[in-house]
């Protein structure tokens, strides 16, 4: 599904904050993406979802080599690739169903053929009263939930999340952890970056620990 | 946008993706209101400006002056008389008309004072000659005509006077065009630095879009209708304003048509009008101000993206 070999990074003339790094992201797989902070996480997350480019190795998404990867069909492999924001990124404007309801919108699709799927999912993730709300009255939490909803709208086949428990107390922690075991038992690839050691000990999956740019990993 | 309720509930349908109300909207609708408002005013005095000096040349190149001096043993209203017939047998004259005694008098008035008795000055005839077609009339052949048929006559066609208001319209006209450019130039730079200015508080939500798989030309295309929108309306209302000013300046002066300073101001620019080439003007002017506006924000979108990618 997604595929490193030998990737590094660097931003300018600086230093490689990645470095070779060779790896595989397996159809249906779920593993957890520690290692303490300033190690390259989120560099490595946008690298996942193509907002970054390596500065050597090769990148293969979805059988697609990143860079040769024409810029007009970034947003179509994008679509098959949820993210999930440590700092949730809604927009302030729209209700929680407008948000969630966001990538069918940007398709051109009609409210209309949605709607169903979006409340649906909505209720799944236990935000069916807070249908018509606005971000700014939503909790941590239920933000946090929201935009969960937002990255799988589309059915993405992997999902990316950025410590998605990192505003929320340990039960409700717990909760989304459920809520990503069950999406990986319904077929979808889970990638959690997280430095919560108590949350990764609740679920036995692989481990992929990075540490001053390079990433051992733990099956 | 639907009514939204303190409790953070909003009305059913779908809102714009772009918020349509903001601050940094705001500001820039006033922006472009009063950048547009002062490039219609500049455009409404540049044409006041042209038409007037339009009028002026045409004003005087119509018409002509013939001048009989009073000659020795000459009878000088014969003379202006013969003056005429010759003026009016020239095709491409309307009417030559001699001025009576009193009319001269009247000219002379300022100099020589009221209530002089002029028959015991030399004073010379001036016949007025009006031009109906003042390009067809061979005023050098009228000239040599008079010379020839009439004693002490002169023919003054007014060029050297028409050549000297002729250059001054000109560069009153070029000056205007060239404080026009101006305007024209602060209004584009203001409204690109303000369309960005505005759109820098969007850019998390290009960034949104962008992240949920959003083409380069969703995420532009709602920006630019947002943004078209925007800068009609600022647009709009600075041209109306300044439309309105037009309006409102000419009811005044064409009321004080009457009085000394509004026979000046009327000599000077006519009845004030900017006319229906003023008016589409303005209107021209709004919507090539909203076009920036949205051409620009259509292009911090692609930057934006540029940068995110």
């Amino acid at each position: 599904m997604i595929r490193f070999e030998n990737v590094g990074l660097r931003y300018g003339m600086g230093a490689e904050v990645l470095r070779d790094l060779s790896f595989q992201i397996a159809p249906k797989s779920f593993q957890f993406l520690t290692g303490p902070s300033g190690a390259g996480k989120s560099t490595l997350l946008r690298l996942l979802f193509l907002s970054l480019k390596p500065t050597r190795g090769l990148i293969t998404v979805f059988d697609r080599d990143v860079a040769s990867l024409p810029k007009t069909e970034l947003p179509s492999l994008r679509r098959r690739i949820g993210v999930v924001f440590q700092d949730f990124r809604l927009l302030d404007h729209l209700t929680t169903f407008e948000n969630v309801a966001l990538p069918l919108r940007v398709l051109g699709r009609e409210e209309a053929s949605y709607r169903a799927d979006v409340i649906e999912l909505l209720k799944w993730v236990g935000l069916g009263d807070r249908v018509q709300a606005l971000p700014p009255v939503l909790s941590g939490g239920e933000k946090q939930r929201a935009a969960i909803a937002r990255a799988l709208i589309g059915q993405p086949e992997i999902l990316l999340a950025d410590e998605p428990t990192g505003n929320v107390d340990p039960p409700l922690a717990k909760r989304l952890l459920r809520l990503f075991v069950e999406l990986n038992r319904l077929g979808t690839s889970v990638v959690i970056a997280t430095h919560d050691i108590g949350l990764m000990n609740q679920f036995d999956a692989r481990r992929l620990v990075l540490h001053e740019g390079r990433l051992s990993i733990y099956d | 946008m639907p009514a939204r309720s303190r409790r953070g509930q909003k009305s059913a349908g779908p809102g714009p993706i772009v918020p349509a109300q903001s601050i940094a909207g705001r500001s820039l609708t006033i922006v472009v209101a009063i950048m547009s408002f002062l490039a219609c005013l500049t455009l409404g005095a540049v044409s006041l400006v042209r038409d007037a000096s339009l009028d002026w040349q045409s004003d005087i190149v119509r018409e002509i002056t013939i001048q009989v001096r009073p000659v020795e043993g000459v009878d000088t209203d014969a003379e202006a008389a013969k003056a005429s017939a010759i003026a009016t047998a020239v095709p491409g004259v309307a009417s030559a008309r001699a001025l009576s005694s009193w009319e001269n008098a009247q000219l002379l008035e300022p100099w020589l004072g009221s209530g002089l008795d002029m028959s015991d000055l030399p004073i010379p005839r001036l016949i007025v000659v009006e031009l109906s077609d003042p390009d067809g009339v061979d005023l050098a052949a009228l000239s040599a005509q008079l010379q020839q048929g009439v004693k002490g006559a002169s023919l003054d066609d007014h060029r050297s006077w028409t050549d000297r208001l002729k250059t001054m319209a000109n560069a009153t006209v070029i000056i205007g065009f060239s404080i026009l450019a101006l305007v024209f130039v602060a209004t584009v730079l203001s409204v690109v630095f303000a369309t960005r200015g505005a759109m820098a508080s969007n850019r998390d939500i290009v960034a949104v879009l962008h992240y949920v798989g959003a083409e380069a030309s969703f995420t532009a295309r709602e920006f630019q209708r947002h943004f078209l929108l925007l800068g009609l309306k600022g647009g709009l209302c600075g041209a109306a304003g300044a439309t309105i000013l037009f309006a409102v300046l000419s009811f005044f002066i064409g009321r004080s048509v009457a009085t000394p300073e509004g026979d000046q101001v009327s000599a000077l620019f006519g009845r004030f009008a900017i006319g229906p080439t003023g008016y589409l003007g303005a209107l021209a002017i709004a919507i090539l101000i909203a076009i920036m506006t949205a051409i620009t924000s259509r292009l911090t979108v692609y930057r934006h993206l540029a940068s995110i990618e």
